[in-house]
């Protein structure tokens, strides 16, 4: 977008050797416009084209003739050549630009909208498990989760007019955002006075959560969708610019050879500048190129997948302590079934959101993934700290399943809110998200720094791409005018 | 523990396998007998076989659903196997206000309201004092399952005695007395249950008595929300996607209680009578909870309606329903 003077410097030259080929031929000029503008348009003008072919082929029939020709093709090639890097190289390093400064971070920012909805969910089903004197903690939490997700949902409401689905993910949780803190609220205001309404409103208010965070999962993907556009925008080979660049420097080759064949002169300086300053070209696309796309494969392969894996293991733990406190707060008020037997809705929904992000032994999973994606120590570590807590909130769990189902509630709260040494399930899960979030922090800072990486290596090649190939081609039609001179 | 209570009940039972045989056999016969009757022929056969007498038998007949079996204290294979486990399991609700309710404010997090005293004199009956109990809310369509699937000893939730629902549970002598009624916004034109619900949206508890009476009846109104519990019906009132609620009156009263701008509508429009349920062969359980209950409307009934319902509007001079026995 920056260059378009350069690419636009293109055309003046192959202008430039054009225009010495054709003027000193046969002096027919007025002949082409004297029978365009007579009555008989039609064949008038077949015959200007003729004319013009003509002119060609009595060109080619002398040396001067086919040296203006062969300048005219080279200067044409490496203008082209150059011009064609420019471009290519200007749209991929654009796209990596786009990586590294807009998709990504408005995937990072849908992540984020997607995580504080479902923990401001889960804070609020703390909160109420609490009693009607919410904890100052969990509500502080809740407010600061609705406050990022509303902040984060105007700026992807910004940048996602161009995309209809993202468009419609965000005007309905705009929608919806302001009905669920309605409801919560007033699920508050029932319990502060000891009303069952309030615990009626908090599985509403619950329910509404659930089409937002469906939502919030579709914008999510949306985003990572762009996301990988955007990489496969910066990432393929530039083979137009290649194969025009070797036809570039096939032609200088075959010319000087030719030459050195009519004149036994080995060296012509303005051609061997030419393909000097193509080779340089084509050399440092090739090298840029790969270490561009070196870069950003492994921003991709070690910061963006890791950093999905991780996200989606935090909001499956999120959503799976929101439905572990919501158990205690129906006690069984839903059922859902299963296999033909009704079990509570929301352990169902406890087990399947466990088994997704630890699997049956708390590391495989989502978290097993990210342990194998995670590409050094200080990204194994976290994430071996979080399968590790994983196990024991599971263990937890049961504990206060157990105390539950054998009908005592007082236990089964403590294990599940509880003081630190009662051992209570609330305990591992912050040390499960602060782990993740240590996780999620090092494989940004990973992506960033190999993205970083990959578009710098483009840095340059499109404005010296295009200087090198004007001044190549002027060179090359200064030593071909060179030749030229000989026959005056 | 399921087999094991099987194979308890089974020798409790003797005559299961007799009355098998005669399942089977007046099935065949119900089979050959002019159809129309055949429904009401296999219940009054079974009753008839002299195997499962009182519930079972009335089920066919039903045409005094309140009777349940005489009051005993005597143990039988469910009691022996409730005192076995220590505790008795209870389906209860937690979202009807001063019927089965959890108070947020108040440390611990007991259930409190009419139905759990009753559930917690059960359990003293049972167990002696200091009974364990553990309460598992259970939603108004999981009544029946949760009996049928044992999950439950018993179903002590606002339970409206019926005879659809004897055909699959049995229930103790009647221990409150109520009806449905329409529960609306003071301003609400609706003035009951007629035509002024003609075009109104009506919610009501899925499974529940006021579905059925408005299946039956809906004056024109859109009855198409059914929600878990009736007080989510509150909550759709209170956000205006309703008009008009349907419940028991004693639970609409514990909704108006929760809410100042809502009103009960015109008169209750059924007669119903709250039960215990069990399960159907539970024979002794039944006979004991009855003893139970009979103890309980001289002294307890009363402290327990005093504390929990009259402030809630109730009739303040109530008296437990009279029990009726049918054997």
């Amino acid at each position: 977008m920056t260059y378009p003077p350069n690419g636009g410097a293109a055309p003046p030259g192959p202008a430039l050797p054009t225009m010495p080929a054709i003027p000193p031929q046969p002096g027919a000029s007025p002949a082409p416009a004297g029978p365009s503008g007579s009555p008989p348009a039609v064949p008038a003008r077949r015959t200007a084209w003729a004319e013009g072919v003509d002119r060609l082929r009595t060109a080619a029939t002398t040396e001067p003739g086919r040296l203006r020709i062969i300048g005219a093709v080279l200067a044409l090639l490496v203008v082209a050549f150059g011009a064609v890097t420019t471009w290519e190289m200007s749209e991929r390093s654009a796209a990596a630009d786009d990586v590294l400064h807009r998709s990504q971070p408005l995937s990072r920012d849908a992540a984020d909208i997607y995580r504080s909805l479902a923990d401001a969910n889960t804070a609020a089903s703390s909160g109420f498990l609490a009693g009607g004197q919410e904890p100052a903690g969990v509500v502080e939490r809740y407010e600061r989760d609705i406050r990022t997700a509303s902040e984060k949902l105007a700026t992807a409401a910004t940048n996602s007019g161009s995309d209809p689905a993202s468009a419609a993910a965000v005007a309905k949780l705009n929608k919806l955002l302001p009905e669920y803190t309605g409801l919560i609220e007033r699920a508050r205001a029932n319990n502060r006075q000891g009303l069952p309404l309030g615990g009626a409103y908090l599985r509403y208010a619950n329910d509404k959560m659930q089409t937002m965070l469906d939502a919030a999962e579709q914008l999510y993907k949306e985003e990572n969708e762009r996301l990988r556009a955007d990489y496969d925008d910066a990432t393929p080979y530039p083979w137009a610019a290649i194969g025009i660049g070797v036809l570039a420097l096939a032609a200088l080759v075959w010319a000087q050879r030719r030459n050195y064949h009519r004149t036994n002169r080995v060296f012509n300086h303005g051609l061997v500048a030419a393909t000097a300053a193509s080779a340089v070209v084509l050399l440092w696309l090739l090298v840029g190129h790969t270490m561009a796309r070196a870069g950003l494969d492994d921003s991709y392969d070690h910061g963006v997948r890791s950093l999905n894996v991780l996200n989606d293991a935090r909001i499956a733990s999120l959503k799976a302590r929101g439905n572990e406190n919501l158990t205690l707060v129906s006690r069984g008020a839903e059922t859902r079934e299963v296999g033909g037997v009704p079990k509570d809705k929301f352990d169902v929904e406890y087990q399947s959101q466990m088994e997704q992000l630890g699997g049956a032994e708390g590391g495989t999973g989502l978290l097993g993934t990210a342990a194998s994606l995670a590409d050094d120590a200080a990204g194994r570590q976290p994430v071996a700290e979080a399968i590790k807590n994983v196990k024991d909130w599971k263990n937890r769990h049961q504990a206060a399943r157990a105390a539950d189902d054998s009908g005592d509630y007082e236990t089964a709260l403590e294990k599940v809110i509880g003081t630190k040494d009662q051992e209570p399930t609330d305990e591992s899960f912050d040390q499960v998200d602060d782990a993740l979030k240590t996780a999620l922090d090092h494989e940004q800072t990973e992506f960033e720094a190999a993205a970083e990486h990959g578009r710098n290596a483009m840095t340059g090649l499109p404005v010296g791409a295009a200087v090198l190939a004007v001044l190549g081609a002027a060179a090359a039609v200064l030593g071909i005018g060179r030749r030229l001179s000989e026959y005056r | 523990m399921l087999a094991r209570r099987l194979r308890s009940s089974l020798r409790g039972w003797g005559g299961v396998a007799a009355m098998a045989v005669a399942c089977a056999l007046t099935a065949v016969i119900a089979l050959l007998l002019p159809l129309g009757q055949a429904g009401v022929d296999v219940s009054t056969a079974l009753g008839g076989q002299g195997v499962a007498e009182g519930a079972q038998a009335k089920a066919g007949t039903c045409k005094n659903p309140e009777a349940s079996l005489r009051p005993s204290t005597e143990d039988g294979p469910t009691v022996e196997e409730i005192k076995k486990r220590g505790r008795l399991i209870v389906g209860v609700d937690q979202n009807s206000y001063r019927w089965g309710y959890r108070d947020p404010n108040k440390a611990g997090s007991d259930l409190e309201g009419f139905d759990i005293d009753l559930v917690h004199a059960i359990a003293e009956e049972i167990l002696g004092p200091d009974a364990k109990v553990q309460f598992l809310a259970i939603p108004t369509n999981q009544r029946i399952p949760a009996i049928k699937n044992d999950k439950v000893d018993m179903v002590v939730r606002t339970m409206t005695i019926t005879c659809t629902r004897l055909e699959e549970v049995a229930f103790s002598t009647a221990y409150f007395k109520t009806g449905q009624q329409v529960l609306a916004p003071q301003d609400s034109d609706i003035t009951g249950y007629n035509n002024t619900l003609k075009g109104k949206k009506v919610c009501s508890a899925a499974s529940s008595t006021a579905e059925e009476e408005l299946e039956k009846n809906s004056f024109g109104a859109d009855i198409s929300t059914r929600v878990p519990n009736q007080l989510d019906c509150l909550v759709r009132l209170q956000l205006g996607e309703v008009d008009a609620v349907v419940t028991d009156s004693a639970l609409a009263a514990s909704q108006a209680a929760q809410d100042p701008t809502v009103e009960l509508k015109g008169g209750t429009f059924t007669e119903e009578y709250y039960g215990v349920a069990m399960k159907k062969d539970a024979e002794d359980l039944v006979r004991r909870v009855n003893q139970v209950l009979v103890d309980y409307r001289k002294s307890g009934w009363q402290t327990s309606y005093e504390k929990w319902l009259a402030p809630t509007g109730l009739d303040d001079k109530a008296q437990p329903p009279t029990p009726e026995y049918s054997d």
